[in-house]
């Protein structure tokens, strides 16, 4: 049997036919409280996705030393200790960011995304077959906050990345309602409805 | 900060699901029925003001003096991990009705972020163990106020004629929207903006 497209199989799976937030529905505290700009939903996916790729990988190297009936625990002391370290690195050279994001990092801890890939996938596969789906993971979820922060930033503001992309009377009175949080509720109702109208046509 | 001011900031205007994000997968995980909805907003309750006790102690007594901050993402969720646990068994062998109220809400509770989130909420505002514990309440219950209010729309909505497309979640989410703007028109309520 070829392993070509199996491993392949790994890392795209994760950005659209298990995409984590559209498909799973799961993670979806932070993904709708820091989409309020692109910039800031780029920075909580960065963050995301550097806890989900190392405690992947370290579960998947540690799996034949860790007896199951105590694993639970170990993934969490794992997926805390990268969660550390990305609040000490944010904290100390993005600041603004580490303000905006705010509970959010620490929070990053009990992300089922990150501890649902180390239960169901790098308990149970190898090293490099884990980093690519921590990394599949990683881009489809990235793809979902940029889609929100990029809808919410440019409804709300008129801006897309700081920078105006719409008519100067839009922006004089925007669509503030996307910036508060029943904007976000109501775009990822309208995006799983988008979806579900695609899947259930295909 | 009022203490009065703390409470009702953490109920109505700052409510951890609609206003924070917090706690977002018990809100559409068992919000099907207002019965459930109501045992787990009692599962938070009891487990929210017990584990901002622990925390709070353990951060004072332990982590700040010896400078161990750093360990506090670690501590709090093994700290809650292990209490969840505890009341669990403590609830199973002697306090059989509550637990066969509470029981299957329990291990979910753990991984619910809106207790660990108070617990950090509570370090990041500096407050002292009464505002904590008034902190923690108002979380809890502005959590079933919310969770109750929406179970109850949900209810409803399971024989209203809805497109194929939007039944399920999108259309809770439609809901949660509309719920979430009416808890906006509690902004700066009192002057309380925390």
């Amino acid at each position: 049997m070829n392993t070509t497209p199996s491993r392949w199989q790994y890392f795209v799976s994760g950005i659209i036919k298990e995409n984590p937030v559209l498909i799973l529905m799961i993670g979806l505290c932070p993904t709708l409280a820091t989409s309020v700009s692109a910039r800031d939903a780029l920075g909580m996916a960065a963050a995301a996705s550097f806890v989900l790729i190392g405690s992947n990988v370290v579960v998947s190297a540690i799996r034949k030393v860790v007896p199951s009936s105590v694993r639970i625990p170990i993934f969490i002391i794992v997926i805390s200790t990268f969660v550390t370290i990305i609040d000490y690195v944010l904290q100390a050279y993005q600041p603004a960011m580490y303000r905006v994001l705010g509970v959010f990092v620490p929070l990053i801890v009990v992300n089922c995304i990150i501890l649902g890939r180390a239960e169901a996938f790098a308990y149970g596969h190898g090293v490099f077959d884990s980093l690519l789906d921590a990394l599949g993971k990683s881009v489809g979820y990235a793809l979902v906050m940029l889609v929100m922060g990029s809808l919410r930033e440019i409804f709300a503001a008129g801006t897309w990345f700081g920078q105006a992309v719409t008519p100067a009377w839009f922006r004089a009175s925007p669509m503030l309602f996307m910036i508060f949080p029943p904007g976000a509720f109501f775009l990822i109702g309208i995006l799983k409805a988008l979806v579900n109208r695609l899947t259930i046509r295909a | 900060m009022n203490p009065a001011k703390i409470l009702v900031g953490a109920f109505l205007v700052n409510n951890i699901i609609l206003m924070r994000f917090i706690g977002l997968c018990p809100f559409f995980g068992v919000s099907n029925t207002v019965g459930t909805s109501v045992g787990m907003s009692a599962a938070v309750l009891f487990v929210m003001l017990l584990a901002s006790w622990v925390s709070w102690v353990l951060y004072h007594t332990l982590l700040l003096p010896f400078g161990l901050v750093f360990l506090r993402t670690a501590v709090f969720i093994l700290v809650i991990a292990g209490l969840v646990q505890f009341v669990e068994m403590v609830l199973k062998k002697h306090v059989r009705n509550l637990y066969s109220a509470l029981g299957i809400y329990l291990p979910l509770i753990t991984t619910n972020c809106a207790i660990l989130g108070v617990t950090f909420l509570n370090v990041d505002y500096r407050f002292d163990l009464l505002r904590s514990t008034l902190f923690a309440l108002g979380t809890a219950l502005g959590f079933a106020l919310a969770i109750v209010l929406f179970a109850a729309i949900r209810e409803r909505l399971e024989d209203s004629p809805i497109s194929p497309s939007f039944r399920g979640y999108p259309i809770a989410f439609v809901g949660a929207s509309l719920v979430s703007l009416a808890f906006l028109g509690f902004t700066s309520l009192f002057g309380i903006s925390l």
